[in-house]
Formats: structure tokens, sequence, C-alpha cells
């Protein structure tokens, strides 16, 4: 099982001539996605080792059926390229750009609901998918991840490898790590994923890596304790930051008294859910309900 | 981004929002000037990026030129929680009959822009939201239509504005809405928006923050910083396009990943210590970029210890570790001796604690744990702290 990606997808990727777009691509392709094609502009019928390019992503449907694409083109070109790809029918589009103005995201996230409710965005500023054994969309190392029990969902991107490797230390692995990214519209919020994760078979515990800034956490919470039946373990980063400082991601900044860590640790406990004070007892709390030798505190 | 008052008033006139005339001074003799001509009587107001300016003593009505100096005297320099005062805006003092509240933000809950209107403006627009949230007016708006007239007219009807200024108040909440808009705004706030005895619809007040992001698209937006008010350091990081943000404790950070710098902190005060700032060296940082982000945490004179946490993906933890031995050359040079812990795990670990190893560097601990890290690098900085006093 796993969710969004895996041994079915077929990935297109905006940007791939770039520097970093041809770096990930391959790396991705590496690890066994099925890479199919490639859009840029102007670069239509040229190849990426082999990875046939395109001009666009009508272009790219037509000739090799892609049904995820993967956006690493700049900023002022994100937005654009991401509709044009849902338009194109792709269902799932995931970008990987930092970068992209709010109002941009905000455009972008109202003409999918209202032109193209089949498709699903996730990020901007994410770094991907990764369904171990099956298949990596992004910028995930998955040398530090393990195929396994445990469904992952983040804000942010090293955070969740400090988490995910700390699992596969103690010998558990992931079923999928989404990177739902720090921006201030994210395409995908916490409760699209957990949603997904609670009917995935192969999920048999979530865990939940949030941080300061909007109230996403908070949603999280009151989504758990209705639809959520598997165990969900909780981190949020950001106790020391300060209010009205924006702490690197553009989502993560509190204010006024909204937006605090302390407020969406407290949300989460008051819902059931087990929220760990660091990356390392989030790992622990997780093996131990599985049901693992305990660790080490270290 | 935040702007001043004066700033935004000045993004609101040119989206033809009504506010008074006035000039932005810095200087006890320029505010006089600009008194004498804006006409009296004048509101002398401090312009700082924090509320509670008028209760700090921050705004004060001058009826003339000795009034001005007096008033300017006191309030350039003054600390304004933090915020010492560098500018005062000058403006002709308006006639108030009513105080109404007016916004126009992201709210990211609902992924709409939320368009906010209150006859009870003048005060902090939370404790209406709390006492009486009735009479706060909430409105989303579908972002790709955007504000029509008869919402804005609907807006200030239901919010009680009187009969008179319906009109007037819709006027503003499209300008407003327009600055939020085009100006690529997350937040656009009047408070209050008052309107005169002659029935005119004004801007008093003007909190403006301004999308980073999309300074690209608005060139003239980009001096609009508060860049004298800036911490000396935030402003070097900013042009040398480092993550770095300033706070109150003696322990420098580095990481790479928002989520992990802040979880960085986190850890850090749990074992007891107190940061004294946040940085992300980003993905992908090369050898050069740690050196530079080096010298910027050094810039602080607080710093007793470094903590180095690395969790490589991108990031290649040997990069790390060169940049870290030629930031030492540097150190060298200064004489500063503050004490590093460095824990690196991910891409290329066992590489650049070889590396570190073969240096070795004088006052460089390794730590193989986030955790342990945290408790070494806070020993240290309490070992400094009494060192430094003896």
């Amino acid at each position: 099982m796993a969710i969004l990606v895996d041994e079915h997808t077929r990935l297109a990727v905006a940007g791939i001539t770039g520097r970093e777009g041809s770096f990930h691509t391959l790396n991705n392709r590496a690890y066994g996605t099925n890479v199919v094609g490639g859009v840029t502009p102007g670069k239509g019928g040229q190849d990426v080792e082999g990875i046939p390019v395109f001009d666009s992503w009508a272009q790219a449907m037509l000739e090799v059926q892609p049904n995820t694409a993967m956006i690493f083109v700049p900023p002022r070109f994100a937005a654009d390229s991401i509709l044009e790809a849902a338009a194109a029918g792709v269902q799932l589009v995931i970008a990987i750009t930092e970068g992209i103005p709010a109002h941009d995201e905000l455009r972008v996230y109202n003409i999918l609901k209202r032109d193209h409710p089949m498709t699903r965005l996730i990020g901007p500023n994410c770094p991907g998918i990764l369904s171990p054994g099956k298949a990596n969309v992004g910028i995930i190392p998955a040398s530090f991840f393990e195929q396994g029990n445990v469904g992952v969902v983040s804000r942010s991107g090293t955070l969740t490898y400090q988490i995910g490797n700390e699992i596969a230390q103690a010998g558990f692995g992931c079923s999928t790590i989404v990177g739902i990214g720090g921006d201030p519209v994210p395409g995908s919020s916490f409760v699209d994923v957990l949603e997904l994760f609670q009917s995935d078979a192969q999920t048999e515990l979530i865990v939940l890596s949030g941080e300061i800034g909007g109230s996403a956490e908070e949603e999280a919470a009151e989504y758990i304790s209705a639809h959520v039946s598997k165990p969900v373990v909780a981190y949020i980063a950001g106790f020391t930051a300060p209010a009205g400082k924006q702490m690197g991601h553009a989502g993560a900044i509190i204010s006024g008294t909204a937006g605090t860590a302390a407020a969406k640790a407290q949300a989460l406990e008051a819902k059931g859910v087990r929220v760990g004070r660091t990356p390392t007892e989030v790992a622990q709390i997780a093996v131990q309900i599985l049901g693992g030798a305990p660790i080490t505190t270290g | 981004m935040d702007l001043l008052e004066y700033q935004g008033k000045q993004l609101f006139a040119r989206h033809g929002l009504r506010v008074s005339s006035g000039e932005a001074v810095t200087t006890v003799k320029d505010a006089v000037r600009a008194a004498d001509e804006v006409g009296y009587p004048v509101v002398v107001k401090a312009q700082v990026l924090i509320g509670g300016r008028g209760k700090a003593g921050g705004v004060k009505l001058a009826a003339n030129a000795e009034e001005v100096r007096e008033h300017a005297t006191n309030i350039l320099g003054m600390d304004i929680r933090g915020h010492t005062v560098r500018t005062l805006w000058i403006e002709h003092a308006s006639d108030i009959a009513s105080e109404y509240y007016a916004s126009v933000l992201l709210d990211r809950s609902a992924k709409q822009p939320l368009v906010m209107f209150s006859v009870e403006g003048g005060v902090d627009i939370e404790e209406v939201a709390e006492r009486a949230p009735e009479k706060l007016i909430r409105h989303h708006i579908d972002p790709l239509a955007g504000l029509s007239r008869e919402e804005a007219v609907k807006i200030a009807t239901d919010g009680g504005a009187d009969g008179d200024v319906v009109e007037g108040v819709a006027d503003a909440l499209l300008a407003l809405y327009e600055v939020w808009l085009a100006e690529d705004a997350t937040l656009a706030e009047i408070n209050p928006l008052i309107v005169t005895p002659a029935r005119e619809v004004k801007a008093l007040d003007a909190k403006v923050s301004l999308d980073g992001n999309a300074l690209y698209r608005h060139p003239e937006n980009q001096e609009l910083s508060d860049s004298e008010n800036e911490d000396p350091i935030e402003r070097r990081a900013k042009e040398e396009g480092v993550q770095y943000v300033k706070l109150d404790g003696d322990i420098g950070i580095l990481g790479n990943g928002a989520g992990l710098v802040m979880s960085t902190l986190d850890v850090v005060a749990q074992a007891g210590g107190s940061p004294a700032n946040f940085l992300d060296a980003g993905g992908g940082s090369d050898a050069e970029k740690i050196k530079q982000a080096v010298r910027l945490i050094l810039a602080n004179d607080a710093v007793k210890a470094v903590l180095f946490n690395i969790f490589g993906g991108i990031t290649r933890c040997d990069e790390v570790a060169k940049g870290l031995i030629a930031a030492f050359a540097d150190i060298g040079e200064d004489g500063r001796s503050v004490p590093f812990v460095v824990r690196l795990d991910g891409t290329n670990d066992v590489q650049g604690r070889e590396l570190l190893q073969q240096a070795a560097l004088p006052n460089v601990y390794t730590a193989r744990t986030m955790n342990e890290a945290a408790e070494k690098v806070v020993a240290l900085a309490r070992e400094q702290g009494v060192g430094a006093r003896a």
C-alpha cells in the first residue's frame, strides 16, 4: 500500500533541465521511481539521460501520461507550472520550489479547488514524498528510511529526516513520508494526509511533525479525535521562538497570541495525541506503542 | 516584512485611501519645520514596529512649535519595548467623531482573504473580538472574484457604520483590499479608521505586512524595511542571504533546515541553556557558506559557546566540516576562543567527523546525538560564563 507515491507512479518533472531539477530527478530514478518525462518550455525534443523533455504539460500528457508532477522551476514560474500540470490532468502535483509569493499560493489553491478538484497539490516549499522501497519523489534522502508501518507527515524537511532516522535505528520503518511544506498556504494540510494514512493498510502509526505559525496542528487535533483510530505521535518545533519573528519558513511565525508551540501541543494532547518534547522522544514513544524494545535515551 | 506607520500610509495613499498629510523626520529641527508646514495642531508619532506606542508616551499632540520641540526631544531615542525610536511621523491632527476598525488579511486556515470591520476601533481589536465578537464583522472573500462594492457596502452596514458614511467606509474597504492585493500584503490594517465631524473617512494609523517572497514584483517597496531599527547582525545576514534571527541568550546555534534549527533551539532550552540566535544554513550549504555563518554567529558578543546541529540530506557533512575548519583559521586571527560542539549525522557524516578529527581544532567537541550535543554545549557555556567573571 503506502500513500500517494508507489510502484504505479509515473513521474514527470517541470524544471528537469535545471541543475537541481536534473540532479534530483536522476536520484529519484536511481531509487526506482518510474520517471517518464520532463517539461521545460523551449526544450521539447531534448532528453535528460534518456528522459524525454516536452515543451508543455499538455504535450507530456499526450506522449507519456504522467500521473504525478514534480515542480522544480523558480518561484516566479511555479504557480503557472502547477496549474498547467493540473489542467493537463495530472492528479498529484508535488511542488518543491521555495519562495513562491503567498498570493500566488492562494490563487493556485483556489483555482485548483474550483477548476481541478481531482488534482492534489503537495507543497510548495516541501521536500517531497517517499514511500520506502517503492518510490521517491523529491529531495528526501532515502537512505535514512526503512520500509515499514509508520506514516510520517511533516512541515519540515530535515526534522523529518531526524525523526525517521531515529525510528529506523530502533528497527522500524515507514510506509510513506510526506513533507507538506513550511509555507503559509500549503496545497495539502495535515488533515488531508491524515485521512490518507488512516485508510492505508500498511500504516499502523502516524507521526505528525508540526511547527509554530498558523493553525494546521490545531485543526489536525480536531480531525484526529473525530476520524483517526490509529495512534498518532506528534512533535512541535518552536517553543523558544519569539513572537513576530519569522523562523526560516515563511509560515513559521507567531502572530499575536496565535500559533505558539505550547498552544499546539496542548491542543493535540487535549485530544489524546501524545506529544514528544524532542525528536528522540517522539521516536521513543512511537517505538513503545509499536511494541518494540525500549531504546535508551541519547 | 512589516512596515512603519508612515510607510503603510504612503501605500494607502497610492491606492486612494484618505490619510492626513504629514512628514517623516529624524531630528527635532526637522520635526518643527515639518509641523510648521503641515499646520498646527499636529501629532508627533514614534515610528516603531510595536504596538502600545501611545501608552508608552510615544504619541503626543502639539499645539505649537515649542510643544513639538519638547515632544520630539523626548520621543526621539525613546525605547519602546525594546525598539528605539529613530523616526517621527508629524501629521496634522484630525478631529474625530468616531473610531472604526478595518483590516484585510490572509486567513491561512480558510485559505481566503478575510476582511474585518468594527465600529469599535481605536482599541485593541483582539479585546473587542473577545468581549463583543458580534461587533467584529468577519467576511471571507473569494480571491478569484475579489471584493465587490456590494460586499463592501454590506460589511459596512452589517458592522453598524453610521448611515451617512456607509459609502465612505465601503470606499475605504475597497481601497484597503486593493492595497492588500496589489502590494502583495499579508496584512493591511487600519486602527483607527476615523470619521471626522465633516464626515470624512480617513486612516489614522496603518499596519501593513508585505510578503518578502513577492518583493521582486515590487522593486519600489524594497527599500521600505525598517533597516535602521534592525539588529545589525540580522541586517548583515539578510544582505548575505542567510536566515538569521537574533535571540537573547548566549549559545550560538547553526543547523540546516528551519524545522531542525527550531527544534535545536528547543532542545538547548530544555537542557537549561539559552540560544543566542536562529541560523538556518539551508540545504546544500558549501564550506564557504558555513564559514560565513560562523562569522555571523560570532559577531554577537554574547555568544559563549556554539552548537552545530547538522542532519545531512542535500547538505553534505564533509562540506560543513571543511567550512568549520576554514572558519577557525579566521577565529584564530581575531583571538576569540569560543568552544564549539558539533553533531554531524546523515550524508557523508563519517567523512565529516574524520576531517574534524584530523584537523584537531582546539575547543571543538563532537557529539553523536542532538540531546547529547545540547547538554554538552550548555555545560561549556556555563564554564565560559564562570571564566569570564573570574
